[in-house]
């Protein structure tokens, strides 16, 4: 990682135009794995949490699909379909379970996580 | 406990046992209340006493004056026989809250026996004038379950000691033998309630068979002649015999019966003992005793025989009659038309059916069968058959008139079969029939005699449905049950030559003071009537002739004595709005009979509902409603539905929060609006950004719309994981692949593809199922370059990631096999070829079998065709998996092309209207009007689709793109599979281990040091 990729503690991961609208994709930071989404519409909607799944104990969460229940933005793990808050991290389903969430943000066309 | 009364017997020094004795007087204060019996504790002069046994031993008398006694007095409210002074022995433990009575009573001797039982366990009894069972029973309360001790209630004195000492050594009772005669229907029905009542824990069963075959579908027989073998109409489940442990003979006749011995003899001389007796043998056809009636051509219509021996008569016949225009004859004739012969019906009465229909109906029925081709002879007496001019036989009517023909099918009512019987000495009705009770009992307690061979109430049933219930009471009779059959409703509701005939209860108005409605449309071939009450309340009868719609509703309104509605003529009407006659739910009493096939009532539907039940499928379920033909599931909807509402209970059939829509209706609005992505759709129909449940279900359903590529942008996001990367996730997060095998057929080159594939990237190798081969452990960035060497090789997509079409299994057929009657290979080629990529609401498996042996087990699957000498069996909406549904036949002996059209109607229907993840198995069974629908839609084309459904189908054909392909044309896409956005390091927590020579997921305890020693030998 270059140092242009770097500062007070934001990274870059990657373009702007590697996202994939309505999706998810996997990133690194260093030995630690995250889960980025892009709301289908753009928007405001850009999110960042662990993409490992606590429950299924896979790192599967960037392959879930996204939506969202009682107007909360949702991920679905693809393995047993529980629903993780995009905004907290906290499973719906099992409120003890929960995933990390990054600060994520779009400078320069490029992606930054918090970390 | 024992609390003594004085003059009623002594039983203390028989009781050394009781812990405590005490003697009642009339000045001594007795309190037994219902909470003391539930708890085991009685009020005796001022003191509570608790018990184990309560033995009481009290006069009628006392029993009736004491107040004390009051509860006693309603728990023995049966028991009400004998002389005031006769004493009674009581046997009481505690926990008897609500009991269930079955009581013996025998007023000659003035005895009587009551056995209460809680639940399934015997707790309490009551004996009068046979304190010889006192003993057997005090050891028996409260520990015997009912089954046990329900039958010792009718037993003498002297087996009372022999059922006390095999009861007190925990032993089953040895088993009795069982004998029925005749494996018909009834017969067979009643093996099966017996079985299913776990009556072969009590019974050694033989079953001695008439015929060559076990049970058949003799209402359906003439099917056999439109291409159902024997083995498609034979009602024994594959391996009852086997499994049940019921010894069958067929071809064995039975000479007689002798009851005192016990025993009945064969034709051949071989003897069977019993200890219980159930005579099954049905009916047989009447003859008219015309001169000239046994000609070498002429024929009954009753066995699978019978038919064999007209099917040669037919091979060299032109002409072909019926005598008898019932409902057996008009089946006949259908039989005689379909195997080509131009086809007479002679008929005494002056109209068909005389018995369920009128002259209105009659004439409608005439008439539809008249287009049909078969010609019609009312009020026609055959007075001799003589030697014909132009054909084999002339028979002459009365009145001068004659008919020439080849063959004669005489179908001019039954008569039961009671020689044994009569033989035997039981009692027989003047007119035929052996004389049965209530529990289907013969003159003989020990012989039992159901379905047409049995006379009840001075009248034989001559419907399968009574006989079945015949057969079910006799069943719990012999398995101690309380069960009586109290005559039947004959109602009918039936297809004759494809006309619909039905006939409910007083359907010639002959009550007193009958007021009849009817209704002709003779453009449709329609004919309605129905008879009311003078009062105009009650429905007393009614015929439909040419369309069977109302006849549910008519039926529950007869049965049930509904109140009709003011204007009654507004049910035989038609509904110019399009209505149907529609009766509320609540109007149902709890008694009426919603499912027949499974005799679910609306009480026991409500019932689920109170048990916890919250949706039509939970009560399906729990209840088997609906789950036979499938005639009442709109029925069984509307009252889960009303019951639901009126327990504040919503019923929304959104498909989620962001629809306010059911599938059906969301794919609907697709086709109709042209909606081409899930943001048109949720901008103009819903609302918010949508979810798992709804974006893969409309991804679907635009697939099946119009079929892009599914990693096409606007819809990728929408893909269940599966299909977004267009492999199976597995519970490590890798990935498997499962390239096409079409039918199964492989080539050597193919295979060691495959081989070297797995090989190279170190896949697990297992056979799957669908005759393909899965290959597991490829990581998501893998599979790019895996797909590229399978296609590289021939190989495409095989959609198991998919909610579409996954396989078409198929034996070798006539090709290779020495039974094959078709090529089932091509065939399956042909399918798989069609079908692959439909994306569906759930996943579809076919199979196709070259012959009746059925090798690929189509019976199992949502598409299942079987080869026959004439062509294809279609076979429908099977289903393995968690709860197995097997395939309904739904066409017979078809061509390559109505085969493929018949498959392509099925699907888009199956398609456009079930739910989201909903089979073809569950979706049959929930659709309204259930196989008779399906056929209608899709081979009478009712609903005007049959054209569309094709051309729909065909466009998903024409667009079928391998989509492993489409994705590797554009290097663009390979982005799509990358592992991470910023790095190309593996995912380390995908680990694996090796186990019999390949890898497996390393569990949580391997990770510390996995091995991985499989060898890259690429």
């Amino acid at each position: 990682m270059t140092a242009a990729n770097t500062e007070a503690g934001w990274v870059r991961i990657c373009d702007e135009s590697a996202l994939l609208p309505g999706a998810g994709v996997a990133a690194r930071l260093g030995d630690t794995q995250i889960a980025v989404f892009r709301a289908a519409d753009g928007g405001d909607g850009l999110w960042a949490v662990g993409n490992y799944d606590p429950i299924g104990g896979a790192n599967v969460i960037s392959r879930g699909i996204i939506g969202d229940l009682d107007d909360e933005p949702v991920v679905s793990s693809p393995l047993y379909k529980q629903h993780f808050n995009l905004s907290t991290g906290v499973c719906l389903e099992d409120a003890s379970q929960s995933l990390p969430v990054f600060a994520v943000a779009l400078r320069d066309g490029g992606v930054w996580v918090e970390v | 406990m024992l609390l003594q009364w004085p003059g009623a017997p002594a039983l203390r020094a028989r009781f050394a046992t009781a812990d405590a004795c005490y003697p009642v007087s009339s000045d001594c204060d007795l309190q037994l209340s219902a909470d003391g019996l539930a708890n085991g504790a009685i009020q005796f002069n001022g003191q509570q006493l608790g018990y184990q046994r309560l033995l009481l031993a009290l006069s009628a008398n006392e029993l009736a004056n004491c107040d004390g006694l009051a509860a006693l007095r309603v728990l023995l409210s049966p028991f009400a026989v004998g002389e005031a002074e006769q004493p009674i022995l009581l046997v009481l433990s505690p926990g008897l809250a609500a009991p269930t009575a079955v009581y013996w009573a025998d007023q000659g001797n003035n005895a009587a026996r009551l056995l209460l039982f809680e639940g399934e366990v015997l707790r309490g009894l009551a004996l009068q004038n046979c304190d010889d069972a006192v003993d057997f029973f005090y050891s028996a309360v409260g520990t015997v379950a009912a089954p046990d001790t329900r039958h010792l209630l009718a037993l003498g004195p002297e087996p009372w000691a022999a059922a006390h000492r095999l009861t007190s050594r925990g032993k089953p009772m040895n088993k009795q033998k069982l004998l029925v005669i005749g494996n018909g229907m009834v017969g067979h029905h009643f093996l099966e309630s017996l079985v299913d009542g776990g009556g072969m824990q009590r019974y050694d069963v033989t079953v001695l068979c008439g015929e060559p075959e076990p049970a058949y579908d003799r209402v359906h027989l003439s099917e056999f002649f439109s291409g159902r073998t024997a083995e498609d109409l034979s009602l024994v489940t594959p391996g009852f015999f086997e499994e049940s442990g019921i010894t069958l003979r067929t071809g064995a006749r039975v000479a007689s019966v002798d009851p005192a011995a016990c025993i009945a003899e064969l034709e051949s001389g071989e003897s069977f003992e019993y200890d219980r007796l159930v005579l099954a043998t049905g009916s047989y056809p009447f003859v008219p005793p015309i001169p000239g009636n046994d000609g070498e051509h002429c024929f009954v219509y009753r066995t699978l025989t019978d038919l064999e021996a007209m099917r040669a008569s037919a091979a060299s016949s032109k002409v072909g009659v019926v005598v008898g225009g019932g409902l057996l004859g008009l089946e006949a004739a259908n039989a005689l038309q379909n195997l080509g012969l131009d086809t007479h019906v002679v008929e005494f009465a002056p109209r068909l059916m005389p018995v369920q229909l009128d002259d209105g109906g009659g004439a409608m029925l005439r008439r539809k069968i008249s287009e049909l081709g078969i010609t019609v002879h009312c009020a026609t007496a055959t007075e001799q058959i003589v030697p014909g001019e132009s054909a084999r036989y002339r028979m002459e009517f009365a009145g001068g008139e004659y008919l020439e023909t080849d063959m004669i099918c005489f179908s001019a009512g039954i008569r039961p079969w009671d020689q044994l019987a009569r033989e035997a000495g039981l009692d027989i009705g003047e007119r035929g029939g052996i004389t049965v009770n209530n529990a289907c009992q013969t003159s003989d307690p020990n012989i039992y005699a159901i379905g047409e061979c049995a006379l009840w109430g001075g009248r034989i049933f001559g419907l399968v449905a009574p006989g079945y219930q015949m057969a079910r009471t006799a069943a719990s009779v012999l398995l101690d049950e309380e069960a009586a059959f109290t005559g039947a409703d004959m109602s009918t509701k039936l297809k004759l030559l494809g006309v619909d005939v039905c006939s409910i209860g007083d359907a010639h108005g002959a009550s007193a003071g009958a007021k009849t409605y009817s209704y002709t449309d003779e453009v449709a071939g329609v004919y309605r009537r129905i008879n009311i009450s003078e009062d105009g309340k009650t429905l007393l009868g009614a015929i439909l002739v040419g369309d069977a719609q109302g006849y549910d509703q008519l039926l529950q309104y007869c049965l049930n004595g509904i109140e009709l509605p003011a204007e009654p003529d507004t049910l035989i009407l038609p509904a110019r709005d399009g209505a149907a006659i529609s009766l509320a739910p609540g109007q149902l009493p709890a008694a009426a009979t919603v499912c027949s096939c499974h005799n679910v009532t609306k009480g026991d539907i409500v019932g689920a509902l109170d048990g916890g039940c919250v949706s039509v499928g939970e009560v399906r379920d729990c209840t088997a409603a609906s789950t036979g033909c499938g005639g009442c599931a709109q029925m069984l909807k509307d009252i889960v539905n009303a019951e639901l509402a009126e327990r504040g209970v919503e019923i929304s059939t959104a498909i989620c929060e962001h629809f306010p829509h059911t599938r059906q209706e969301l794919f609907h609005l697709v086709r109709v609006g042209q909606i081409q992505t899930f943001a048109e759709l949720l901008k103009k129909h819903g609302r918010g950004r949508g979810c798992d449940i709804c974006k893969p279900a409309v991804a679907s359903i635009l697939a099946a719309n119009w079929n892009d590529y599914v990693l096409e942008q606007p819809h990728l996001g929408l893909q269940d994981t599966n299909d977004r990367y267009l492999a199976n996730m597995q519970k490590d997060g890798s990935y498997s692949v499962v390239p096409r095998v079409p039918g199964g057929e492989i080539t050597p080159d193919q295979l060691i593809a495959i081989g070297e594939v797995g090989k190279k990237y170190q896949l697990y190798t297992k056979i799957t199922g669908g005759q393909r081969i899965d290959l597991f452990g490829a990581r998501l960035e893998q599979l790019p370059a895996i797909w590229g060497e399978l296609i590289d090789a021939g190989l495409e997509t095989g959609h198991a990631y998919g909610k579409a079409v996954r396989t078409v299994k198929s034996c070798v057929g006539s090709t290779w096999c020495r039974y094959g009657v078709q090529d089932s290979v091509s065939m399956a080629l042909r399918i798989e070829h069609r079908y692959k990529g439909l994306r569906a609401p759930h996943k579809l498996k076919f199979a196709v079998s070259g012959c009746t042996r059925e090798c690929a087990e189509a019976q199992s699957k949502d598409i299942g065709v079987i080869a026959t000498e004439n062509g294809w069996n279609l076979y429908v909406c099977g289903n393995g998996g968690m709860k197995p549904r097997h395939a309904d036949l739904f066409a017979v002996d078809l061509d390559d092309e109505t085969l493929i059209a018949y498959i392509d109607r099925v699907l888009m229907f199956y398609v456009a209207t079930a739910d989201r993840l909903q089979r073809t198995a569950r979706w049959l069974e929930n659709l309204e009007g259930g196989l008779d629908y399906l056929k209608q839609v899709v081979i009478e084309d009712s609903l005007g689709l049959a054209a569309e459904l094709e051309q729909r189908m065909g466009a998903v054909v024409d667009t079928y793109q391998c989509e492993w392909a489409t994705t590797l044309e554009d290097p663009e896409r390979l982005r799509l599979f990358q592992g991470f956005v910023n790095s190309e390091a593996e995912d380390e927590h995908i680990m694996f281990v090796e186990e019999r020579g390949q890898i497996r997921p390393a569990r949580e305890d391997e990770r510390e040091a996995p091995v991985v020693v499989v060898e890259d030998v690429a």
